[in-house]
């Protein structure tokens, strides 16, 4: 009976010293870092939202997509599950009315007609839209366009003023017309000429080379060309995807896909603004990298390195600045 | 009452000595400052916003001067293209960055290692870079085929202790092998490569050569010597569990995205603060480069709460 006692004790004592000394070097331990400031949370996560500053409300900005019928799965769905987001509204603009919903312009498919899509199209959109939009965007339906940053570049325009805006090309009219691959913009008082061009006969269908046609009508209606360059002259509105200009190359005469720039244009990383607008021949994959690389991507606290005017300076107060590495 | 006190202390004294001597021995947890269930989880993630927001302005300001990173890029003759181009581009942005190469070449400005076998060569990187530490306290091991953005890498060591041993990147396992691969990039602190550089040491446990019969991939190599001492891969996350360090390009992300979440493409492939990407050509890390660094919708703010220079004399950037 003794022994039993005795042997419990003993255990009892084994046991408190082997936690007493546990305990010990285990709070030892909390002096380390690790550990302490990682939280394993398994909270459900927080959504990373950029904190959007909203959208000037006084742009309303259309967007219509020239598109077709055979194109609404494999490429027009991209867009409107991407950019096209961001539009004020959104029309696509097809031979065939449907539920995509798509506009139908009561125009055949196919290149000799795109002219007659586009003065289609734009004859809809004065008819329905001249009340409660600001500015009208064309774009194709391999076109990729950064909303935001075309509200931006439209901001220093006035749309009650004549304003026809994109990539500025220098052939067949005089004073040019902008690429419709990259996109352009007509501001109200252009879609109000337009209309009137055709309704007078002053603008016809001449051609079926839709953007150099519309640059033809543009001319005839002076409505001006504005210049899309940002503070640092750099493109915005690209007729082709970033590779073909952002790449580094020794100096070289202009490659063919520059040959019509009207502004000379520049070749590597200066080519092409922080706050491009628009990027064409771009296919759906393409779609969502460029999502992903506008929208989510980015190095964590970067200080770019262009700043032009700037709601963001407001916020470096809270910023705790480092060395740039050397 | 007395040899029943006696016989109490007695009990005491052993389980003290016992628990010394586990501890001691090193199997056991207490005195090697592991935090509650860290290697179990096997994943390190990047400090979420109200972590950081918790910390004092100078808290952080200390923080982010210490985050100093060394990077230790593998080139080789054949990949020239790519040693100019890491050099071009995501290079530019660690506080050190060091080419290494197999044999020496005309146009490679590299520290030749001269040495063909990757495991071998690999050490010798490590061993250098080592020595030749000065103050940085994070080492970031890559191939110069991939991609990488630096101040993401920074972003998750932010408020990890480089003098504890963190053998971070894209955690893989092979059979009950955890190691951490090498495509996608592996982050060493000064501590995990202060111990692998004694261990390789060890012709035993981390032998230069290897077995004659059969030979590891270096990645898997480094994780059996780094795990001679103590040392565990572990999958670097950011705040919500999406791995940062990626095996693939972002166009192939995006196209395994396309096929498994159609209706969410974008957020359900990778993340917004990801750290490496591999197997994008040279063209392609160009445009990444104004993709990550300059290209963004006007307007939005982050509100980060801490600030990232850009590097002195670059302009893609």
């Amino acid at each position: 009976m003794k022994n039993l006692t005795s042997n419990f004790i003993f255990t009892t004592g084994l046991l408190m010293g082997f936690f007493c000394l546990h305990f010990l070097l285990d709070s030892n331990s909390i002096k380390g870092k690790r550990g302490h400031f990682i939280k394993h949370d398994h909270h459900h996560a927080v959504k990373n939202q950029a904190a959007t500053v909203k959208s000037n409300g006084t742009i309303r900005i259309l967007c219509w997509i020239m598109t077709m019928p055979k194109y609404l799965e494999t490429r027009t769905q991209h867009v409107r599950a991407t950019w096209a987001k961001h539009c004020d509204r959104v029309l696509y603009m097809s031979s065939k009315s449907t539920d995509f919903p798509t506009v139908g312009l009561n125009v055949s498919e196919g290149r000799e007609n795109l002219y007659w899509k586009t003065i289609r199209a734009f004859q809809f959109l004065h008819q329905h839209h001249m009340h409660d939009m600001d500015w009208f965007l064309k774009a194709d339906d391999d076109t990729f366009v950064v909303m935001e940053n075309l509200r931006h570049t439209l901001s220093r325009f006035d749309t009650e003023k004549p304003w026809y805006l994109g990539r500025r090309f220098a052939p067949f009219i005089k004073k040019g017309y902008m690429s419709g691959g990259a996109g352009y913009v007509l501001s109200k008082e252009a879609l109000r000429r337009f209309t009137t061009g055709f309704q007078t006969g002053k603008c016809t269908h001449f051609s079926a080379i839709e953007d150099m046609a519309l640059g033809k009508c543009m001319e005839t209606m002076e409505v001006e060309l504005g210049d899309t360059r940002d503070e640092k002259g750099r493109q915005t509105f690209h007729p082709f995807p970033l590779d073909h200009y952002v790449i580094r190359t020794p100096p070289r005469r202009r490659p063919w896909f520059m040959i019509y720039d009207f502004y000379t244009p520049i070749e590597g990383p200066g080519c092409c603004s922080d706050f491009a607008v628009s990027f064409h021949y771009i296919r759906p994959p393409q779609m969502y990298v460029l999502e992903y690389l506008t929208h989510h991507l980015r190095a964590y606290g970067y200080r770019y390195r262009y700043h032009p005017d700037d709601k963001t300076k407001s916020n470096t107060t809270e910023h705790v600045e480092v060395q740039s590495p050397t | 009452m007395l040899s029943e006190g006696g016989s109490f202390m007695k009990g005491m004294a052993m389980g003290a000595i016992f628990c010394l001597g586990l501890s001691l021995f090193g199997t056991f947890s207490p005195a090697t400052e592991h935090g509650p269930g860290e290697h179990h989880h096997h994943h390190v993630k990047a400090p979420s916003k109200d972590e950081l927001t918790r910390l004092s302005d100078s808290h952080v300001l200390e923080l982010v001067n210490q985050v100093r990173v060394s990077c230790i890029i593998m080139v080789q003759p054949k990949i020239l293209v790519y040693w100019a181009t890491a050099l071009d581009t995501w290079s530019k942005h660690c506080d050190k960055a060091v080419f290494y190469t197999s044999e020496s070449s005309k146009a490679l400005e590299a520290v030749d290692l001269n040495e063909e076998d990757d495991w071998a060569r690999l050490r010798k990187a490590l061993k250098h870079a080592y020595e030749n530490a000065g103050d940085l306290r994070w080492f970031f091991v890559a191939k110069a085929t991939t991609f990488a953005i630096i101040e993401n890498l920074k972003h998750l060591v932010l408020t990890k202790d480089p003098e504890e041993p963190f053998y971070l990147g894209n955690a893989m396992k092979s059979g009950e092998l955890e190691y951490v691969a090498y495509e996608s990039g592996i982050v060493l602190s000064y501590e995990a490569l202060k111990r692998l550089v004694n261990v390789l040491e060890d012709e035993e446990k981390c032998p230069e050569r290897g077995h004659a019969l059969w030979t590891m991939s270096e990645d898997k190599q480094l994780a059996v010597c780094l795990k001679y001492t103590g040392v565990f891969a572990e999958n670097g996350e950011d705040s919500h569990g999406k791995g940062l360090f990626n095996s693939k390009s972002v166009d192939s992300l995006i196209t395994d995205s396309m096929r498994d979440n159609p209706t969410n493409v974008v957020e359900g492939c990778c993340s917004d603060l990801a750290v490496t990407f591999n197997g994008m050509s040279p063209n392609q890390m160009q445009v990444m480069m104004f993709g990550v660094y300059r290209l963004r919708p006007y307007g939005h703010d982050f509100h980060d709460l801490l600030v990232f220079q850009p590097p002195e004399g670059s302009d893609n950037d």
